[in-house]
């Protein structure tokens, strides 16, 4: 299993206009100006291909900072 | 009484009947006379449908395949009557950004939703079990032939390669008095937009864009196949019809 570090690396690969400087275990994602529902999609068809994982549009709001989102994918797992 | 779109006595072959558009298309076809042949995936809900059908029951037939089986398609036809009436409606929605759509996932929806339907239909005619006169329907949609939305691309492109392969196939039938339409509904209440990559509360923001603002119901769609299946549109092949409540319009 990937380790949160590994999963923030490639959450911020998502982002085009967001540094990966600005993603850390506690960035409250939906704030994140770029963060659109195109980039969610993005973070899910990612955590399918990498985790085998597949996250629910709710999995998607109810995960707040990046770390939680992790969580639900870990205990996806 | 009169009724140009009759269907009384016709055999018509439905896939995809377990649900959404192919079960409201197989009821609907029933209450105008036809005799079904309706096919699905799951018994459970193929039988749900068959129950739901009107008329004798020893008019109609049910078969549980799996349409992506190409031998047992071939066995399996060679059982089947002679229709008037096919109409393709086996399909899946998916969601994949193109980045992510890999191979693997682009062959299996093509296969479910091109592939598939096409080669059922193909197999029918080499079987000589499409009468004269006979009516061959394809459930296409809009996303494709006119437009589409973000994660749509490969969904799109089975469908628009559908309303393609119909044209085609309408030249060529067209001798045999073997007619090929296809429908392109906008989002239609079905299982199949209902999936975990959308919750609800993005369904009613997106019905908004629709200027009768709701998705189309089933038995909407089901009524424009009749017109394809009966007698009314005889002069008519090689069509394909808009059902979505104006949204390709704005």
């Amino acid at each position: 299993m990937k380790t949160l570090n590994e999963f923030i690396e490639l959450f911020a690969e998502q982002f085009d206009e967001t540094d990966a400087s600005e993603i850390t275990p506690n960035t409250v994602f939906h704030d994140l100006d770029e963060y659109s529902s195109l980039i969610a999609l993005s973070i899910i068809a990612m955590v399918d291909e990498e985790f085998d994982v597949t996250l629910k549009g709710d999995d998607m709001r109810s995960a707040v900072t990046v770390e939680d989102l992790y969580n639900i994918v870990i205990n996806k797992a | 009484m009169y009724n140009p779109f009759s269907l009384e006595g016709k055999k018509v072959l439905v896939t995809g009947a377990s649900s959404g558009i192919g079960k409201s298309i197989a009821i609907e076809c029933s209450k105008l006379g036809a005799h079904l042949t309706i096919v699905g995936r799951n018994q459970e809900r193929l039988n749900e449908t068959f129950i739901s059908l009107d008329g004798d029951k020893n008019n109609h037939n049910q078969l549980l395949l799996e349409l992506t089986d190409y031998e047992r398609l071939e066995f399996s036809i060679k059982e089947l009557p002679v229709f008037d009436g096919v109409v393709n409606c086996a399909g899946i929605g998916t969601t994949n950004l193109f980045q992510f759509l890999t191979r693997e996932k682009m062959q299996h929806v093509f296969d479910v939703n091109f592939f598939s339907p096409v080669e059922l239909t193909r197999l029918l005619i080499k079987k000589k079990k499409i009468a004269k006169n006979g009516s061959v329907v394809f459930l296409s949609s809009i996303d494709g032939p006119i437009n589409s939305h973000i994660g749509n691309s490969s969904y799109s492109a089975t469908k628009a390669a559908l309303a393609a392969m119909a044209k085609g196939m309408a030249v060529e039938l067209a001798p045999k008095n073997i007619r090929v339409n296809y429908l392109m509904p906008g989002q239609t209440e079905t299982p199949l937009i209902h999936n975990e990559f959308i919750t609800e509360d993005q369904l009613a923001l997106d019905m908004e864009k629709y200027p009768m603002k709701r998705y189309g119901r089933p038995e909407e769609i089901a009524y424009a196949a009749i017109y394809f299946l009966s007698d009314v549109s005889t002069f008519t092949t090689g069509a394909g019809l808009v059902i979505d409540g104006g949204f390709t319009l704005i």
